[in-house]
């Protein structure tokens, strides 16, 4: 049924994109797009790791994505610089190291725009089985802190002092976020990870009146993207992962259509 | 005092930020079916105390010991992100599933049944504050923390805010901390009065409190005008530093 390599990416894709929707959201809701991104940089260290000890890609991603988060926190707690220059130093600082790690490992040939942007020749069985199993549980655990994290992302004290524990929320979901990282490192690349969380988010945001329609359209708005960016990819022989990417952005344009006309209702 | 009865109890609680006490050695006791209000000037650690009863802040000097999980609370000041988009009725249920009658029925009590289908974006501050209060009582709490709950609200709606409050102390049998500066309702409504300022002022029933000459002091003449209050002894004062000065 997988013989086709295009079939397997359709498949892989389908199943990012029915995890990033809802992710999305909330990396939209809580400001965390560049969180995402450092996590994504961290990602390059993940895989050269994997190489270098014959580990698995993802697991090997997700364990390094989860230690910079820990480090992110750490370093927030211990130094007075401002969140963003700490995201951005880690971001930069272990993209760097992943590179010059790729320098010393001659003995590897490395397809590294492949890994910045994803290369949908490189999915294979174990790539789709890794992407739906993955998916399946970042989905379940992500239903079950739901109520906490959503209340704790519109208000925190409200959240707190009604008995909801929105820091372990916090805390699972930033586990969710190096997750979701490691099973779409391959397909989407690492540089444009954060583009598929967000942009059918956003893309969401202006369609929605609720936080419900919200994530369903944000589901909705990758599976096309996904979908639209795979058959253009083949049919142009461009990247995979910046043909959803684009194809994403076309979405995101046709939806501020809509914000043009609710604006003008409301004038 | 039957113990049994005890919301939440404030042992010589207080809690230092910065270095700077925002508000130390406060004790005091919320019951069920009674209402203890908090007054004091601006910064005079009213919202701090309420927190520190919520268990919102962690690391506090003296002990704090709640004995209900079933909380309602109307913050002071509450920023709602508009990157999410959110109806009444999503913020309804944002911390506990209720009923869609249930809902009703706490929306029409605080008269904003209407704005159910509304973006919480568009509301004014008095329809916000409104639906803020309906959300905490729909879920029918042991334990109500009203911090300024009908700020912006207009008059005639103040008055029967104030008296819905009292009503669901009553029906519901909860326990309310509430803070307010409205005097004439703290005077009328409470069971127990705390006077903050930094600390513990005086304490007691409204009757006794009003009596108080630092009470007198804090409120000035316009308080002394609301109530009959006779003079009694000054024990400390008040520097401009906010230091405390034995006499």
């Amino acid at each position: 049924m997988f013989d086709d390599f295009f079939i397997r990416a359709l498949v892989a894709g389908i199943g990012i994109a029915l995890v990033t929707g809802p992710l999305g959201c909330f990396v939209v809701w809580r400001r965390l797009s560049y969180f995402g991104d450092t996590l994504a940089h961290s990602a390059l260290l993940g895989v050269t790791m994997a190489y270098s000890f014959d580990l698995n890609i993802a697991l090997s991603v997700f364990i390094i994505s989860s230690a910079i988060a820990l480090i992110l926190i750490q370093l927030q707690k211990k130094t007075n610089l401002p969140g963003d220059a700490l995201l951005g130093l880690l971001a930069h600082s272990s993209l760097a190291v992943g590179l010059v790690v790729i320098g010393f490992l001659t003995f590897i040939r490395f397809d590294i725009m492949g890994l910045l942007f994803g290369d949908i020749l490189a999915v294979n069985t174990n790539d789709i089985f890794t992407i739906w199993a993955g998916g399946t549980i970042i989905l379940i655990v992500l239903k079950l802190i739901w109520k906490p994290l959503f209340a704790s992302t519109v208000n925190y004290e409200l959240a707190e002092a009604e008995g909801l524990n929105p820091d372990r929320a916090k805390a699972i979901f930033t586990i969710l976020m190096a997750a979701v990282i490691a099973i779409s490192i391959k397909m989407v690349g690492l540089l444009l990870i954060t583009g598929m969380l967000i942009i059918p988010a956003a893309m969401a945001r202006n369609i929605s009146d609720s936080p419900q329609k919200m994530v369903f359209y944000s589901i909705i708005g990758g599976l096309l993207s996904v979908i639209i960016g795979l058959y253009s990819s083949l049919e142009f022989n461009t990247s995979s992962g910046p043909s959803i990417i684009v194809a994403a952005l076309a979405l995101f344009i046709l939806s501020l259509l809509n914000i043009k006309q609710s604006i003008k209702l409301k004038n | 005092m039957n113990s049994n009865n005890i919301l939440v109890k404030l042992n010589n609680a207080g809690f230092r930020q910065n270095g700077k006490w925002l508000v130390e050695g406060v004790s005091l006791n919320v019951e069920k079916g009674k209402i203890v209000t908090l007054i004091g000037p601006n910064g005079s650690g009213k919202s701090t105390t309420a927190k520190i009863a919520l268990g919102i802040y962690k690391n506090i000097e003296g002990s704090v010991e709640k004995y209900t999980n079933k909380v309602g609370y109307v913050p002071q000041k509450i920023s709602i992100d508009w990157t999410l988009p959110l109806r009444v009725h999503d913020f309804m249920t944002l911390t506990e599933n209720i009923k869609d009658n249930e809902i009703n029925e706490a929306l029409t009590l605080t008269g904003v049944l209407n704005l159910k289908n509304k973006n919480l974006g568009n509301l004014s501050g008095g329809e916000f504050q409104r639906v803020l209060l309906a959300r905490a009582i729909s879920k029918k709490p042991e334990l109500l923390v009203l911090d300024e709950p009908v700020q912006g609200v207009d008059y005639t709606g103040e008055i029967a805010l104030y008296e819905l409050i009292k009503k669901i102390s009553d029906t519901l049998n909860c326990g309310i901390l509430l803070i307010s500066h409205d005097l004439h309702t703290v005077m009328t409504a409470t069971d127990y009065v705390v006077c903050l300022n930094g600390h513990v002022c005086c304490s007691g029933s409204p009757h006794d409190v009003a009596k108080n000459n630092e009470y007198k002091t804090l409120f000035g003449e316009q308080a002394s005008q609301i109530l009959s209050v006779y003079e009694h002894k000054h024990d400390h004062v008040h520097s401009d530093e906010g230091n405390i000065k034995k006499n």
